[in-house]
């Protein structure tokens, strides 16, 4: 087994769990503060991506199309959340379920009557595109280089404003206690909002980073949104170090399984029944994992205090 | 007079820095209506909740006609003759009165494992609720849907359904809570007329239904049990007077 | 309640006329679609079972559908056409499929179980793309239809389109009896109330479990006869957004109702289809009628019929 082969598949993986995470952070801190089961986060997703290709086409300039894309799944998140999820906090879980399923057929047929149904091309600008020498004789693609680095700063950040801030301070009390929060003269309404854009932002941001590497189309969101729900299973609802390490397993353990367990395979078995069970076996690897875990601890390996 | 039927030893319950249960040691005797007052925040519904096995103690045993019952979940207590009602109101509202009490007589009566024949029309599961019902005083709400009984005879369906069961050990955790006066005065008539058949832990803040109910009282707070004696005992306890008593007197 | 007996009997009888009024009007496409509608309701009738009484939120149901759709499609590939044996085959592993999955699922409760039946229904569905032998996205044709040795040709549709009302009618009345019946009892009460269900001595798993089981069963049933009535089997049966379909069926229908998931099938898929005829965009129209009706008609249809559609 070539060393570097298996040291770029890491950080495919590394490159994958990081989109997991931003997508499982958003999903949730959402869950975690407003008890809310958000299936619309793939569309936001969706969104981050297709608005920021617009953004990009329309100006001409990526680092202006990436903030404009940002800030319209920002607006969008925020003006979901206030004229279609509100009502819906009080709820109970399949309400939320069903109601959300609404909003992603919607979402997707809205994006194929502006966009069309075929996937969109995302263009890099030259200083993105190229590669970079992690081992001598070994390139990797800058770009996906740049995704990990984003993702590993965001988290950062994210966990400095949860552990360190008066906003974070606010998130995890509104997470334990919500109706103390609330009567300690803090706007509710005002915070859930700020939540959601927030989460809203994080899926868009996968989104957009998603564009060059994944398919830009309708129904992207769905694919990667199942997912993010093993991600977030495994590592506990609620907790943002809970969906860091889920995704960072998941990542690496699908992108592994999906290269290496043919060839792998192909070492017990007989090649041809290596062919045919291992493509199946490793697109089933997440989910047997997601089982195993939760065989041996049902609420995931990080699990937030439940309130 | 009977042997203990329910020991506890050294009951420890924590939740992160808070003891709720600190040390708890009791006996009930068979026949006994033991009561268990305390300020609130005492840990009453605490050590409930451990008796009857919906929280798993940290540490300490419980118990049952001498057969260590620690490791037993709920349900498998009561199966083992343990019955238990809620301090807030715990019943199947979607259901009838009748269905609420034919419910518990069903766990009791044999597996249920059967698809067929319809559940209501079995007259060993009904007959016994009706009973229980007119018992209890219910007999003629019986075809009322739980969520419209008024609060006090939503109160009577706990107790009810704890009965229906035909336990060894009632576990009441506040019975007579949000009734009024004429209501609570006839579940403690009620209850009265069980003692010495069942025998009963009982956790009230109505002072007068624990003095005209219990044999015993155990006084606990804080998670600890500063007294327990006969009632006339623990009204003297001058440690009680000043934790507890003397805030109602 | 005698308004609501006769109201459901009609629609019985109108059900049974279809095949004749089709014809009659010259639309034989009618017969295609009402039956198709009468095999979701067989499905949306097993969900009923765990969701609707149950309050087990199963958003992987669309599984079953496939094991069942997969089991004829398979052994029909193998030569084996025998539909006694397919069926038999569709409801056995369907029902051992729930048993594992559910064996797994159902000790979790609220958002994880939701999350864990989407994902192992998505695995399944992987599953299926990733095996080429039959036909990976693209799915089997199924060149000849379950075979019932001469007993009833599927291939005819009318003989097919009655076979599959009897079996509604069947279904609907079994998940009748059931939720009457002592099992049936403590899955409602413990959807209703669960510590008080533990208080009284019941422990819900083992029920919940079986539950679940029967209602794989039921639904793998319809799988098998959604392969037979389509004529192909893919992978997009186990697609999860069929799940949510069947579970705005069984919830626009009415929940924990007899006529509601029936009710649930044919309002969303005769909606589908008039909403289809108008623009190939329907879905832009249905998702938010669809987000309407979970936050202002729970009640569902079956709660408009008089004697509030509730079964007791």
């Amino acid at each position: 087994m070539n060393l570097i082969l298996v040291f770029e598949q890491l950080l495919n993986g590394l490159q994958f769990g990081v989109m997991l995470f931003l997508m499982a952070a958003g999903l949730t801190l959402v869950f975690g503060i407003m008890n809310l089961v958000n299936l619309a986060h793939g569309s936001l997703y969706m969104v981050g991506a297709y608005l920021t290709v617009a953004a990009v086409q329309w100006t001409g300039s990526y680092p202006l199309g990436v903030l404009l894309g940002l800030a319209g799944t920002l607006v969008v998140g925020m003006l979901l959340e206030v004229v279609a999820l509100r009502t819906l906090y009080e709820r109970d879980h399949l309400d939320q379920v069903l109601a959300t399923f609404g909003l992603i057929l919607f979402f997707n047929e809205l994006i194929a009557i502006l966009w069309g149904r075929t996937a969109l091309f995302m263009s890099l600008p030259s200083y993105l595109q190229g590669h970079v020498e992690i081992f001598p004789g070994s390139i990797y693609p800058l770009y996906r280089v740049v995704v990990i680095g984003v993702g590993l700063v965001v988290g950062a950040a994210l966990w400095y404003v949860v552990a360190k801030t008066r906003l974070g301070m606010l998130i995890r009390a509104g997470a334990s206690n919500r109706t103390m929060v609330a009567a300690l003269g803090i706007n509710i309404r005002l915070l859930y909002t700020v939540v959601f854009g927030f989460g809203a932002a994080l899926a868009g941001l996968a989104g957009l980073m998603a564009g060059p590497i994944y398919a830009v189309q309708p129904g992207m969101g769905e694919l990667i949104l199942i997912q993010v729900f093993v991600v977030i299973v495994i590592g506990g609802i609620g907790s943002i170090r809970g969906a860091l390490v889920g995704a960072l397993v998941v990542g690496v353990v699908d992108t592994l399984g999906r290269a290496f367990l043919k060839p792998l395979l192909g070492h017990f078995i007989s090649p041809p029944a290596a062919e045919a069970a291992g493509p199946a076996l490793a697109s089933m690897l997440i989910y047997l994992l997601m089982a195993l875990v939760l065989a041996v601890r049902p609420e995931g390996l990080f699990p937030a205090k439940s309130g | 007079m009977a042997d203990a039927i329910l020991e506890v030893r050294e009951l420890r319950k924590a939740f992160g820095a808070l003891a709720a249960t600190d040390g708890i040691s009791l006996e009930v005797r068979e026949g006994e209506t033991h009561a268990i007052i305390g300020p609130n925040g005492a840990g009453k519904t605490t050590l409930i909740s451990q008796l009857a096995g919906n929280l798993r103690p940290d540490s300490g045993s419980i118990r049952f006609a001498g057969e260590d019952v620690t490791p037993l979940s709920a349900p498998a207590r009561a199966h083992k003759g343990f019955a238990r009602s809620f301090q807030i109101t715990s019943i199947y509202r979607d259901f009838t009165a009748l269905d609420n009490v034919a419910l518990a007589v069903q766990a009791h009566a044999g597996h249920s494992f059967r698809f067929w024949r319809a559940a209501r029309e079995e007259r060993s599961l009904r007959d016994p609720a009706r009973q229980v019902l007119a018992e209890v005083g219910l007999g003629a709400r019986a075809d009322v849907l739980a969520a419209n009984l008024a609060h006090g005879e939503q109160r009577q369906l706990e107790v009810a359904m704890a009965l229906a069961t035909r336990p060894r050990l009632l576990l009441l955790d506040e019975p007579v809570a949000g009734m009024g006066l004429e209501e609570s005065q006839r579940m403690v008539q009620f209850l009265s007329g069980l003692k010495g058949r069942q025998t009963i832990i009982l956790v009230e803040h109505d002072m007068d239904a624990v003095f005209s109910l219990a044999d015993s009282i155990s006084v606990l707070v804080y998670g600890r049990i500063i007294a327990s004696g006969t009632p006339e005992d623990v009204r003297a306890n001058p440690e009680v007077r000043r934790a507890y008593l003397g805030e109602e007197a | 309640m005698r308004a609501r007996a006769l109201i459901l009997a009609a629609c019985v009888l109108l059900l049974l006329a279809v095949p004749a009024l089709a014809t009659l009007l010259k639309q034989p496409y009618y017969i295609d679609l009402i039956r198709r509608v009468m095999i979701f309701a067989i499905a949306a009738v097993s969900l009923n079972l765990i969701l609707g009484y149950g309050g087990l939120v199963s958003f992987g149901h669309a599984a079953y559908l496939g094991v069942g759709g997969y089991s004829v499609g398979i052994l029909a590939f193998y030569g084996i056409h025998n539909g006694w044996l397919q069926w038999s085959v569709a409801i056995a592993a369907s029902a051992l499929v729930a048993l594992v999955i559910g064996a797994i699922s159902v000790r979790t409760r609220g958002i994880y179980f939701i999350m864990i039946t989407l994902a192992f229904t998505q695995m399944l569905y992987y599953l299926g793309i990733s095996v080429e032998e039959y036909g990976g996205d693209d799915g089997m044709r199924l060149k000849v239809k379950s075979q019932f040795s001469g007993l009833i040709d599927l291939g005819d549709p009318v003989a097919f389109y009655y076979l599959v009302f009897a079996l509604l009618l069947v279904c609907t009345y079994l998940t009748y009896r059931l939720v009457n019946s002592r099992f049936g009892l403590v899955i409602r009460a413990a959807k209703s109330n669960e510590a008080r269900t533990r208080a009284i001595g019941f422990s819900p798993y083992p029920y919940q479990l079986a539950a679940f089981v029967i209602s794989g069963a039921l639904c793998g049933l319809a799988g098998a006869l959604l392969a037979n009535h389509t004529g192909y089997v893919t992978p997009a049966y186990m697609d999860w957004t069929r799940s949510g379909e069947i579970m705005f069926m069984v919830i626009l229908g009415g929940m924990a109702t007899s006529p509601g998931p029936a009710l649930g099938a044919f309002a969303l898929l005769v909606a589908e289809d008039l909403l289809a005829g108008w623009t190939e965009h329907w879905q832009v129209i249905l998702g938010p009628l669809l987000v309407l009706s979970v936050l202002f008609f729970r009640r569902g249809l079956a709660g408009l019929l008089p004697g509030g559609g509730k079964d007791g």
